[in-house]
């Protein structure tokens, strides 16, 4: 590990698919490093590879994808280089993951106190007995109302959030160093996604879990994360802490993102949409991916692949325009008024009065 | 006081209730009224559950209704008897689904798919002219005409969305239920679709009942929005006027968990809970006009609640018996 903080190092991450139609690139060099306790979220649209790269530290990846360099560094190990094996004692134990769809991720024929017991059981060898009152303190923890009499039930005869309650509980009950969350508030309604996300993080601090957060939900990301990573044409296009991306964003695909939601200010007129569609990964454009879709696209965008210029100490973009030679430019007017409230937050406190102890 | 509107669409005690009489009774519409204004978006909300695609779907008559009128154009929909009648509804009344990949057959290719509904209403002179009406519509909705010998599965979510939309559109239709077009695409995209449906709205005069759970995006949208829970409305206004200043506790509830995207506004945010147990109670509830335009369910002794909320907010200057 280069850095003790981290709990998992990708480096350099190249994934292929073999398909009928040819390689499809799906991860194009991406490295990125998951610290003790921290939420990071990675953003982009489908297909950009935000998916891949999770399963991929989960050795789940389906059987036409390969591996094509890279590594994902965990404990000083390397994930890749691991047999299904060696996989099936780390997953569900030190890495969870919880997915998008709680309708078809638990098994619809087994009670749920049981779904729950099972890892327990598996990993830490619990009798049954001890596992299934384990699971009974998890699902107090997830807010699970009578949960004695609930144990003995079928998926089916919860609802959506509660189940998606349920995925959780399994996927803490080990409690996992890293917790890999794929979307796992989409298929839920606003007033119980905030349940669930207000759960996620009160768990968070209380087992001192890392997590992983996939999400397109810009909204879900600036409640939930600490750090962000935005994801474009299987490459890691942006990233920083929470505030820096979503107030100081220097690459134009973030703009467009942001750009591209109505929030409350948003009056009549039309959306600002990114035009046009992700490049086709079979065969990536040369240079910054997103320049056939840029307002902000020069000459060497469609020549030459941006590195990653250095924005502050946490905060990283790779787009040609902050180059030094780069022409100024003004980015969209949302943009600038959150470039606006980022400077004044950015603006040192005024001095606080000493405060007598306590 | 606005000028009179027409209504495209009046909602009277529209019930839709499954398994009548049995133990199992399930009322996913009670007692819904609401009238559509021509030319206007009516975004209905709510969370699922609540009966919003139910109430769409029984206005499009894929089900018959429990009870209640629908008035589409001046005529009760119930009461359509002869085959011309039911076939103009149905050519006038088009819907735009949630799912872009259910949605289109997928063994047909995309020509087939949008001419469908020109084909049963006899609506193309002849071959070249049915042609000629699939490529106007594809290029319309931003797709190019070689598209039309493709199949859905050659497209992505954002462009097959577009298809179900040029689909609706073939048959001319004065009124469009569009129920969550937009919740299975991506962000960027869902902008995109969103920004189309507006545009096709102010050139072909069209009326939407927008249905979605995305309240930010329905807002956007709307001119004016209902919002369901548990089959019912609890309030109706205008879009902006509903979103800053619910009146109702369950709207103001299911505003506060919205997410914004704005890390500084998630820290501080304060979700309002929602205490569903006083809708249950026995009370008589009917919709009542709160402050212009702004109606709220309520009885008798909540008015004067909703009305001091009214005040406050700005929303009437004095009380008005």
């Amino acid at each position: 590990m280069e850095n003790p903080e981290n709990v998992i190092e990708v480096r350099n991450l190249q994934i292929d698919f073999h398909t009928y139609a040819g390689e499809v690139k799906a991860i194009r060099d991406v490295s990125f490093d998951l610290r003790k306790g921290e939420t990071l979220a990675i953003v982009g649209e489908s297909g950009s590879g935000k998916s891949v790269t999770t399963r991929s530290l989960m050795g789940l990846l389906a059987p036409n994808a390969v591996i094509k360099g890279g590594s994902i560094m965990f404990h000083g190990d390397d994930i890749i280089k691991k047999s299904e094996k060696e996989m099936q004692h780390i997953r569900g134990k030190d890495i969870a993951m919880i997915f998008q769809d709680p309708m078809t991720s638990l098994d619809p024929t087994m009670r749920i106190g049981m779904q729950i017991a099972e890892p327990l059981m598996k990993h830490k060898g619990l009798k049954k007995k001890e596992a299934i009152s384990q699971a009974l303190e998890m699902l107090k923890l997830v807010g699970i109302t009578d949960p004695e009499a609930r144990l003995n039930d079928y998926p089916y005869q919860f609802s959506g959030g509660m189940r998606q309650r349920i995925v959780i509980a399994i996927a803490l009950v080990c409690y996992p160093e890293v917790l890999i969350a794929d979307e796992p508030t989409t298929a839920l309604d606003v007033t119980i996604q905030a349940q669930i996300l207000d759960l996620m993080k009160d768990l968070q601090n209380r087992i001192d879990t890392s997590i992983i957060f996939i999400t397109h939900d810009l909204g879900v990301v600036a409640g939930m994360a600490d750090r962000v990573a935005v994801m474009y044409a299987g490459k890691i296009v942006e990233y920083g802490t929470v505030d820096e991306i979503f107030f100081n964003p220097q690459h134009p695909y973030t703009w467009g993102l942001l750009n591209s939601m109505p929030t409350l200010n948003t009056a009549g007129g039309s959306l600002r949409a990114i035009p046009g569609t992700p490049p086709d990964l079979l065969d990536p454009p040369v240079g910054d991916a997103f320049a056939a879709r840029s307002d902000y696209a020069m000459k060497i965008d469609t020549e030459k692949e941006p590195p990653f210029f250095k924005v502050s100490d946490t905060h990283y973009a790779a787009t040609w325009l902050l180059h030094p030679d780069a022409p100024k430019v003004t980015p969209p007017a949302e943009i600038v008024r959150r470039q606006k409230k980022f400077a004044e937050m950015q603006r040192p406190e005024p001095p606080i009065k000493n405060t007598t102890k306590e | 006081m606005p000028e009179e509107r027409k209504k495209i669409l009046e909602v009277h005690h529209l019930k839709q209730y499954f398994n009548v009489g049995k133990r199992d009774e399930v009322r996913a519409v009670d007692d819904v009224s609401f009238d559509i204004y021509e030319g206007e978006t009516f975004g209905l909300v709510g969370e699922s559950g609540s009966g919003k695609t139910t109430a769409g779907r029984a206005i499009i008559h894929l089900y018959e209704p429990t009870d209640g009128e629908i008035i589409f154009d001046g005529k009760d929909v119930s009461k359509l008897h002869t085959k011309a009648e039911k076939h103009e509804f149905r050519r006038e009344m088009q819907m735009i689904f949630q799912d872009p990949y259910a949605s289109l057959n997928p063994r047909m290719k995309v020509k087939d798919i949008v001419a469908e509904g020109i084909d049963i209403h006899g609506l193309a002179k002849d071959d070249a002219d049915r042609t000629k009406q699939v490529e106007d519509l594809l290029e319309t909705v931003g797709l190019n005409k070689d598209h039309s010998s493709r199949y859905p599965h050659e497209f992505s979510g954002g462009q097959r969305q577009r298809i179900g939309i040029a689909r609706a559109l073939a048959v001319e239709p004065k009124f469009i239920i569009a129920d969550e077009p937009i919740s299975a695409l991506d962000v960027s995209i869902q902008a995109q679709v969103v920004n189309l449906m507006k545009e096709l709205q102010i050139k072909q005069n069209l009326t939407y009942l927008f249905i979605a759970h995305d309240l930010s995006m329905v807002k956007y949208i709307s001119d004016r929005i209902g919002v369901m829970h548990y089959g019912k409305i609890l309030e109706i206004g205008p879009a902006d006027e509903v979103y800053t200043h619910p009146l109702h506790a369950y709207t103001k509830s299911l505003i506060s968990a919205v997410p914004v995207p704005d890390p500084e506004f998630e820290r501080n945010r304060k979700q309002v809970p929602y205490d569903e147990s006083r809708e249950k109670d026995d009370k008589k509830r009917r919709m009542v006009e709160i402050a212009p335009g702004h109606f709220v369910r309520a009885s008798e002794d909540e008015v004067p609640m909703y009305t001091q909320r009214a005040i406050d907010a700005g929303l009437v200057t004095e009380f008005s018996e």
